[in-house]
């Protein structure tokens, strides 16, 4: 089957996932002007259309035009996906040191804190999905690129072990650029960390769903996002270890554009199935009850 | 030239660049009799990065594992530059589960750039692989001992290192990322490699300050390629002490350690 042009602007959404900034805004893209409704609304990164923010909201954040499933915070997810009001976050106060002393690291957190009102871009906790009692792990990719340092890793490890204790199953709502490099070789081993849990976790007979989002990159990709028993990802994500730039660099030409995007996973094998965002609680409540 | 710039991460980093390092095909006959190599991983294909086998440990069997630098321009392209595809990592665990069975020690040896990124190398589940033997190596019911040799490559070298022991030779180093491309996200210049390799902390005595390795393996006076043989022994050394070590301790006991080890890393405020 022959995908559509998914990722023509896949470039710059890559701009800000290997790093800490922002994905940047490159005006070579931008339509004129005098191309685009002056009406306040969202504009889709990949087909440029641009969508009131009312009818944007009722949509789940997905683009009405393309169904593009375009990224939402950890409260937005939280509140699309549990039963409301039955959300306690764990960890709450816990914030990234500087491990390496990384110029610049410190301020760059307080000034996140501050503007996002939390204090990494991993969330967990305990909810409840029609009824049922689950532990939940969200990235917000709005925080570094939810890159996984100390904090992360140590939510994520908590998260599995409670869950072990308590007999749950757990799901994870994965986007992250990757492994926090302002943590150096302590954001690496992270990796190692939260897959173990995840391990523990696994070999108490219990169930994680993993559910990737876009991004799904690097050092998360890389452990416990792809160690799920079920792994889901929303219509048209980006999901891939290594960076388009880094392999394009190194094969010196254009990738085709639907490469990692989560139809590209399902086709060579790597994930269980595509769930549109408007389907996940009910996908996700059947699966935990044909594991009970 | 000073003490501190000798002991710079970037002088560091000049000694493992050196054409001469030795690598994992000039140990492997100094540390192991009768080195057995196997091949493949049974699901695709098999992967000159990683060389795998069997070989006598001061009489014991052992199993094998190391990524492959090359010697030589011929070497480097056949080995990828010792940067692994999928089924590389995936022979691996192979052989690792293949060690369990019958009960023999890993020996990993990691020296690697990093995993290769690749089109080939995506489709094949680059991440999945990685992501699978930190899930399995954690729980193998057998002691694994690491060494690094002399790059200690982010994701790809840590598909390798999940270990009871790790040993650092004195001028390797482990890194989240490799210190050129830390300089282009930083400062968007490739050319300040060297400013970034101090600020990463990718030494030995970093890994060892850290908790992240066990112990500092001496190299000769100007680095390991000055004189292979001293460097085996000091190996020899680091492996004799690590088996002793863990071979008397019960499995259950090993594999809480190692869940330990990994569990504890990580630095924050509450
Ligand atoms: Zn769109």
């Amino acid at each position: 089957m022959a995908l559509e042009n998914l990722f023509g602007l896949v470039k710059d959404r890559w701009n800000g996932i290997t790093g800490n900034n922002p994905p940047a805004e490159k005006p070579k893209n931008e339509p004129a002007p005098a191309e685009i409704p002056a009406a306040p609304g969202f504009k889709c990164p990949r087909c440029l259309t641009v969508t009131p923010t009312d009818v944007f909201a009722a949509g789940m954040k997905v683009c009405p035009n393309c169904n593009y499933h375009s990224r939402i915070s950890a409260d937005e997810r939280i509140e699309m996906f549990t039963d409301k009001g039955s959300f306690t976050e764990f960890d709450v106060t816990m914030k990234s040191l500087n491990p390496i002393d990384f110029p610049g690291y410190e301020e760059k957190q307080r000034e996140l804190a501050e503007r996002l009102k939390m204090n990494d871009g991993m969330v967990t906790g305990l909810c409840t999905l029609r009824g049922e009692k689950i532990v939940l792990g969200v990235m917000d990719s709005r925080f570094m690129m939810a890159s996984m340092g100390s904090v992360a890793g140590e939510k994520i490890t908590r998260a599995f072990e409670y869950a072990t204790r308590e007999g749950l199953p757990v799901i994870m709502f994965t986007a992250s650029g990757g492994a926090r490099m302002q943590e150096g070789i302590i954001s690496l081993m992270q990796m190692a960390k939260t897959s173990a849990a995840a391990k523990r976790h696994s070999d108490a007979g219990l169930l994680f769903i993993s559910i990737m989002t876009d991004p799904t990159t690097g050092g998360v990709e890389a452990s416990f996002a792809s160690l799920g028993d079920i792994i889901i990802a929303e219509p048209k994500v980006l999901i891939g270890f290594a960076g388009r730039r880094v392999i394009e660099g190194t094969i010196k030409q254009r990738l085709p554009d639907d490469f990692q995007s989560a139809e590209f996973q399902l086709a060579h094998g790597f994930i269980d199935m595509i769930c549109e965002r408007r389907f996940l609680r009910r996908t996700v409540a059947h699966l935990i009850k044909l594991h009970k | 030239m000073s003490e501190k710039i000798k002991n710079s991460a970037w002088e560091k980093l000049k000694i493992i660049r050196e054409k001469n390092r030795p690598t994992v095909k000039d140990y492997l006959p100094l540390l192991f009799d009768d080195f057995f190599e196997l091949h493949g991983d049974r699901l695709y294909g098999d992967d000159a990065a990683i060389i795998g086998g069997v070989g006598l440990f001061d009489g014991v069997p052992v199993t094998v594992i190391s990524q492959v630098k090359g010697r030589n321009l011929a070497e480097n392209k056949a080995g990828n530059f010792a940067m692994p595809h999928p089924e590389g990592y995936r022979k691996a665990l192979r052989l690792a589960r293949q060690a369990e069975k019958f009960h023999r020690p890993v020996i990993c040896f990691i020296d690697t750039p990093g995993a290769f990124c690749g089109i080939e190398a995506e489709k094949r589940g680059q991440g999945e692989a990685i992501a699978r033997n930190l899930f399995e190596f954690i729980t193998l019911k057998t002691p694994v001992i690491s060494v690094v040799l002399g790059e200690g490559g982010s994701g790809g070298a840590l598909a390798l290192g999940i270990c009871d022991r790790l040993g650092v030779l004195e001028n390797s180093i482990y890194s989240v990322i490799s210190p050129r491309g830390a300089a282009s996200i930083l400062w968007k210049d490739a050319g300040k490699e060297k400013d970034a390799a101090e600020v990463l902390k990718i030494t030995a005595t970093d890994m060892l300050n850290f908790g992240i390795a066990e112990k500092i393996i001496p190299e000769p006076p100007g680095g390991a390629h000055t004189d292979t043989k001293r460097t085996a022994n000091a190996i020899t050394d680091f492996l004799s002490e690590s088996i002793n070590l863990l071979k008397q301790a019960d499995i259950d006991n090993l594999l809480e350690k190692r869940y330990l080890k990994f569990r504890n890393l990580g630095v924050y405020a509450e």
